[in-house]
C-alpha cells in the first residue's frame, strides 16, 4: 500500500494567504510516500512545505510559478500504475476531456493527473483515469465561481486505486472515496 | 603586605578559633562543674575574640558561628537555676560585669533569651533594653553580629498575637517597635561599612558589604511573619518606618536590596493597599540605584497576584494600581536623567504586562503606555542599543500576543509612532511579526481605516525607506517579506462591495509606492483580489437609475488595467500579460466587449513588444489561445481579429514543433463546442493541415541538419486532433484523411532515416487501440468509427 497525495493550483500567495488550516493538520510528515504537484504553487515557500510533508515530490510546471525549472510534464511508475502529471494550460481547450484523454494517450500513461482549473474531477475511461485534485486553497477560478478547497490522496495497492478526494465545503472537511482497478488488458503491448 | 592580605586573614582565623576552643574548653569544665563564676569568666573570654578588626565578614561569620554554638551551651546553663543557683533577675545583673562591652553584651542578650522565658519581666522591657543596649557597640561588623545575634534569639520570644509572651496593651507594637529598631540599627551599621578600609579596596568592600546583606533582610522578613502585623499596621507604622530608613540611608546599595526585599516578603495584597508609599519612595532614592529592576518585579508580582483569581481584580481597580504605578514610573524616568533608554523601555514593557494582564479591557491603558513610551523614545536621538530595541519589540509585541487580534492593536494610536522608532531593520522585523499574527489568528481586516493604518504600520516592507541601505537586502529575507505582503493582501476583506472597493484603492495607493522590485509581488495578489470583487458584483451593472453607484465591474476593470499597467516599470511583461488575460475573462463574465478586447489588445502588445524569449513564447500563446478559446463575448469582427493575430504568432513561434503545436491548438478557436455559431469545418481543417505542413518540414529540417528526420511524435499529434474533430461531428474531417494520415505515419515509422521512438510507438499504438474501441463500443459513435479502416 502506497499513498499518494495529488495536489495542485494553490496560487499562494498571488489568490491565498495559505492552506486552510483543517488541510494543514491533515497533512503531516511522515504519512505520505509520494507527492504530485500539478503545479501553480506559486513559491518556495510552498515548495518546501509540501517538501517537508514528504521528500519524494514531484512538480511539473504552472504558467504562475515562480521556479521555472520544473517540467512541462512528467511521468513515474508507482507500484502497478504508471502516472503521468501536467499542469493542463498546455491542453487546450482548458479542462476538455477528450483533449485530456488524448494527452494521456500521448503519455502513455493509466493516470493522468492535470490541474488549472480548480474543479475536482475524477474520469475513468477506456484508457485509465484522469484526475483533476482542484485547488487546495480554493483559489479564484475564471472556471468557476464556487472553489472549495480539495486535494486527493490515491492509495495504490496492487493493481487497485482509491481515491480521496478531500474537500472543504462550508468550513467542514467532506471525504469522497472513488475506486479503480487496473484490468491486465488496459495494457495488452506491455 | 596587601599581597598577603588572605594568608594573614586565615592565620587571624585560626587565632581566633584556637582562642575560641581555648577558652570554650574551661567554660564546658565550668559547666560541668556547675561553677557560674569560672563559666562567666571563660565565656566572656571566649567572646573576646570576637573583638577582633582584622577579619573580612566572611571570615567573621565564621569565627561568630563558632561562639554562637557555644553560647547555645551557656544559656542551657543559664536555663537551669538548680545549677548555679542564681535567679535570673539577678543572672541578668551579673553579666554586666563582664569587662569587655562585646563579650557583656553578647552575655547579656544570652541572658536576657532566658529571662523572657522565664517571664519574670515583660517580654517587651528586656527586648527594649537589649536593643538599646547594642548601641553600645558601633563597629560595623561587629555590631551587625552582635544585632544578628539579638535577632536570633528574639525570634520566637516577641510579643506578638497568640504568642505566650503577648502582654496586656499594645504588645504587638512592641514587637514591631523592637525589630523596626534593630532593623534600622542595623541598616546604619551596615550602611557604615563601605566606608572601613582603604578606598583603594572599595570594590572588593562593597561585594563583601552585599555578602551580609540578608542579616538586614532578615528583620523584614521576621515582620512579615509577625502575625499581628495586620494591613492596618503595616500601612500605618511598617511600612513608613522601613522606607524612611531605606530613604534616609543615602546607600544604592542598601536601597536597592531593600526596596528588593520589601516587595518580595511581604504579601501581594499589603503592596496593592501601600502603592502610594512604596512607589512615593521610588524618586527619593539614589539615582544610581537600579529602580526599574525593583518597579519591574513589584509589577511581575503585582501582575501575577492579579493573574491568580479575578476576585482580586476589584482591588487594582478601587487602588488605581495603573494610575498610580504609570505615574510613578513616569516620575523615576523624569528623576533619573541618566537612565538608559533601555531601562525606561524595561519599565513600560513592565508596566505595559501589568495592564494587560490586570485591565485588557482597557485599551486606552495600553494606548497610555505605548504613548509615554514614544514621548521617552522621542528625547533619545536614535535607538542604536540593541538591547532597548529589543524591548521596544517586546513592547509592541505584547498586545498582539495578548489579543490574537491586530485589529485591537490597529486602535492603539501611540502603536506607530513607537513603531516608527525602531531602526530599519527591526521596523521590518516587527512588521512581519505583525503579519504573522494576522495569518496565525486568520484576523480579517475589514475596513478601509484600519487597511490604511495597518499599511502605515507595515511601511517598511511596503516602500523603501530613507536611510535604508539597499545593497545590504538579502534577496532571500526580501523575497520572504514581499510574499508576506501578497498574502496579507488576502486578509483585507469586506462583504460590502463599496467598502472592499475602499480598501482596494488603499492596497493600490500604498503599494503602488512599492518600486520596481515589489510590485510584481503585490500586483497578482491585488489583481485577483480585486477580481474577486468584480465577480460578486457581475450582474449588478448600472441596474439603478439615476444613482451613483461607486462599484461596478466597469470601474474596477479601469483600476485593474492601470494596476497591471505599472508592471510596465518593473518590467514583468509575462506576468502582466497573465494578469490582463485572466482580467480578459473576468471582463467576459461581465459581458463587457470592449473591456475584454482591450485586455487582449494589452496583452497581444506585450506578446509583440516585450516577450522575446522563445521559451515564454510558447508559453504566452498557449495561455492566449486557452483564454481565446473560452471567450464568448465577442462579436465577429473582434473575434476574427484576434484570432487572426494568435494564429499568427503561433506560426512565427520559433522552433517548428512549437510551431506546429501552437497551430493546431488554435483549430480550437474554431470550433467551440458549446458555442453553436462557433463551428468552422473549414478553418479548423486549414488550421490541422497548416499543421501537418509544418510537422513535415520539421521532419526535412532534421533530415538536413542530422540526418535524421526526428521522431514522428508531431503527426500522430495531428492524428489526435483529427480524431478529436472527426468525433465532434465536423463534417470536413473523414475517415478517408484519417486514414491517410495513420499510412503516412506508419510509412514515416518504417523509413530508413526516422530515429527510432519507443514513446511514439506507444503512442501511436494507444491511438490505434482507442480506434478499435470505439468501433467495439458500437452505437453512433461505433458506426462512425467503423468507418476508419485500419
Amino acid at each position: 500500500m502506497v499513498l499518494v497525495l495529488a495536489i495542485g493550483d494553490l496560487h499562494i500567495p498571488h489568490r491565498a494567504a495559505d492552506l486552510p488550516p483543517k488541510f494543514k493538520s491533515m497533512l503531516v510528515p511522515g504519512k505520505i510516500q509520494h507527492i504530485i504537484c500539478t503545479g501553480n504553487l506559486c513559491i518556495k515557500e510552498v515548495h518546501d512545505y509540501l517538501k517537508s510533508l514528504c521528500p519524494d515530490l514531484h512538480v511539473t510546471r504552472g504558467e504562475y510559478d515562480e521556479d521555472s525549472r520544473y517540467p512541462e510534464n512528467k511521468t513515474l511508475t508507482i507500484g502497478q500504475f504508471k502516472l503521468g502529471i501536467c499542469h493542463g494550460h498546455q491542453v487546450i481547450p482548458w479542462g476538455d476531456l477528450d483533449s485530456l484523454a488524448m494527452l494521456q494517450r500521448q503519455l502513455d500513461v493509466d493516470i493522468l493527473i492535470t490541474g488549472h482549473t480548480h474543479q475536482f474531477k475524477a474520469y475513468k475511461h477506456e484508457g485509465g483515469v484522469v484526475i483533476n485534485p482542484g485547488s487546495a486553497t480554493g483559489a479564484y477560478s475564471s472556471f468557476t465561481y464556487d472553489v472549495n478547497p480539495s486535494f486527493v490522496l490515491m492509495d495504490i495497492d496492487g493493481l487497485r486505486v482509491v481515491l480521496y478526494v478531500y474537500e472543504l465545503i462550508d468550513g467542514e472537511v467532506k471525504v469522497d472515496k472513488i475506486d479503480f482497478k487496473k484490468t491486465a488488458t488496459t495494457h495488452a503491448t506491455h | 603586605m596587601m599581597l598577603n592580605g588572605a594568608e594573614d586573614e586565615e592565620k587571624w582565623l585560626a587565632e581566633g578559633i584556637a582562642g575560641i576552643q581555648h577558652n570554650a574548653f574551661y567554660m564546658h569544665q565550668a559547666l560541668d562543674s556547675n561553677n557560674l563564676r569560672e563559666a562567666l569568666k571563660y565565656s566572656a573570654l571566649m567572646l573576646s575574640e570576637l573583638r577582633t578588626s582584622k577579619l573580612s565578614p566572611h571570615k567573621y561569620y565564621e569565627l561568630y558561628m563558632r561562639a554562637f554554638d557555644e553560647l547555645r551551651k551557656l544559656e542551657m546553663f543559664f536555663k537551669d537555676e538548680s545549677k548555679h543557683g542564681v535567679s535570673v533577675v539577678d543572672l541578668y545583673e551579673l553579666v554586666q560585669h563582664a569587662g569587655n562591652i562585646l563579650p557583656r553584651l553578647y552575655l547579656l542578650c544570652t541572658v536576657g533569651s532566658v529571662y523572657i522565658k522565664s517571664k519574670e519581666a515583660p517580654a517587651k522591657e528586656v527586648l527594649k533594653d537589649l536593643v538599646e543596649m547594642c548601641r553600645g557597640v558601633q563597629h560595623p561588623i561587629r555590631g551587625l553580629f552582635l544585632r544578628s545575634y539579638l535577632a536570633q534569639i528574639s525570634r520566637d520570644k516577641l510579643p506578638d498575637i497568640g504568642s505566650e509572651f503577648e502582654g496586656d496593651a499594645e504588645t504587638v507594637m512592641d514587637a514591631v517597635e523592637f525589630v523596626l529598631q534593630n532593623f534600622t540599627e542595623m541598616n546604619k551599621l551596615w550602611v557604615r561599612l563601605q566606608h572601613q578600609g582603604p578606598g583603594t579596596v572599595r570594590e572588593k568592600r562593597e561585594k563583601e558589604r552585599n555578602e551580609l546583606r540578608d542579616l538586614v533582610g532578615k528583620n523584614l522578613h521576621v515582620l512579615s511573619q509577625i502575625e499581628g502585623v495586620d494591613l492596618e499596621m503595616y500601612k500605618e507604622t511598617v511600612l513608613p518606618r522601613i522606607v524612611e530608613q531605606v530613604v534616609n540611608c543615602k546607600d544604592d546599595l542598601a536601597q536597592y536590596y531593600l526596596m528588593d526585599c520589601i516587595i518580595q516578603v511581604f504579601p501581594d495584597e499589603y503592596h496593592l493597599q501601600t502603592l502610594e508609599t512604596l512607589l512615593g519612595a521610588c524618586p527619593q532614592l539614589q539615582p544610581t540605584v537600579d529602580i526599574k529592576t525593583v518597579l519591574s518585579r513589584l509589577m511581575d508580582r503585582l501582575s501575577n497576584y492579579a493573574a491568580s483569581s479575578p476576585d482580586v481584580l476589584p482591588e487594582f481597580l478601587q487602588v488605581e494600581a495603573f494610575a498610580k504605578l504609570s505615574k510613578a514610573i513616569g516620575k523615576v524616568i523624569e528623576a533619573q536623567i541618566d537612565m538608559p533608554a533601555v531601562g525606561a523601555i524595561t519599565l513600560y514593557v513592565s508596566l505595559l504586562t501589568f495592564t494587560l494582564r490586570v485591565h485588557p479591557d482597557r485599551l486606552d491603558y495600553v494606548d497610555q503606555v505605548l504613548g509615554a513610551c514614544d514621548k521617552k523614545l522621542s528625547t533619545i536621538p536614535k535607538l542604536g542599543d540593541s538591547r532597548a530595541t529589543k524591548q521596544v519589540v517586546a513592547l509592541l509585541s505584547a498586545p498582539l500576543e495578548k489579543y490574537n487580534d491586530i485589529v485591537t492593536a490597529l486602535r492603539l494610536s501611540n502603536y506607530p509612532r513607537v513603531m516608527d522608532h525602531l531602526d530599519n531593520g527591526t521596523n521590518k522585523v516587527m512588521a512581519m511579526v505583525i503579519i504573522q499574527s494576522i495569518m496565525k489568528n486568520s484576523s480579517c481586516i475589514s475596513t478601509p481605516d484600519k487597511v490604511e493604518v495597518l499599511f502605515e504600520l507595515l511601511k517598511g516592507l511596503i516602500k523603501d525607506m530613507d536611510g535604508a541601505d539597499v545593497d545590504e537586502l538579502d534577496e532571500e529575507d526580501f523575497k520572504e517579506e514581499q510574499n508576506s505582503v501578497a498574502r496579507l493582501i488576502h486578509m483585507l476583506y469586506n462583504d460590502e462591495p463599496e467598502e472592499m472597493l475602499k480598501i482596494i484603492c488603499t492596497v493600490r495607493k500604498h503599494t503602488m509606492a512599492g518600486g520596481p522590485k515589489r510590485l510584481p509581488y503585490t500586483v497578482p495578489s491585488l489583481v485577483f483580489s480585486a477580481l474577486r470583487l468584480v465577480r460578486r458584483l457581475q450582474g449588478q451593472e448600472g441596474d439603478i437609475v439615476g444613482e451613483e453607484v461607486p462599484a461596478t465591474p466597469k470601474k474596477i476593470f479601469q483600476l485593474l488595467t492601470q494596476i497591471i499597467e505599472s508592471l510596465s516599470i518593473v518590467p514583468a511583461p509575462e506576468l502582466a500579460l497573465r494578469l490582463y488575460l485572466q482580467c480578459a475573462e473576468a471582463a467576459n463574465d461581465c459581458d463587457l466587449e470592449h473591456v475584454a478586447y482591450d485586455f487582449f489588445t494589452q496583452a497581444f502588445v506585450l506578446y509583440e513588444e516585450e516577450i522575446a524569449d522563445s521559451k515564454s513564447q510558447v508559453t504566452a500563446i498557449h495561455l492566449i489561445i486557452g483564454t481565446l478559446q473560452r471567450m464568448s463575448v465577442f462579436g465577429v469582427e473582434n473575434r476574427d481579429t484576434l484570432t487572426h493575430k494568435a494564429t499568427g504568432y503561433s506560426a512565427r513561434l520559433l522552433k517548428k514543433p512549437d510551431q506546429c503545436r501552437a497551430v493546431y491548438a488554435c483549430s480550437h478557436l474554431f470550433w467551440v463546442d458549446d458555442q453553436d455559431g462557433l463551428k468552422d469545418g473549414e478553418r479548423v481543417l486549414l488550421c490541422l493541415k497548416r499543421a501537418l505542413r509544418i510537422a513535415n518540414a520539421a521532419q526535412q529540417m532534421a533530415n538536413v541538419a542530422r540526418g535524421s528526420s526526428g521522431p514522428v511524435t508531431l503527426f500522430v499529434e495531428i492524428l489526435n486532433k483529427y480524431l478529436y474533430f472527426f468525433e465532434k461531428g465536423n463534417p470536413q474531417i473523414t475517415s478517408a484523411a484519417i486514414q491517410d494520415l495513420i499510412e503516412l505515419i506508419k510509412t514515416e515509422m518504417q523509413s530508413d532515416s526516422a530515429t527510432p521512438d519507443t514513446a511514439s510507438d506507444a503512442f501511436l499504438a494507444s491511438m490505434l487501440r482507442y480506434i478499435q474501441f470505439q468501433k467495439q463500443k458500437g452505437g453512433v459513435m461505433g458506426e462512425k468509427f467503423e468507418s476508419i479502416k485500419l
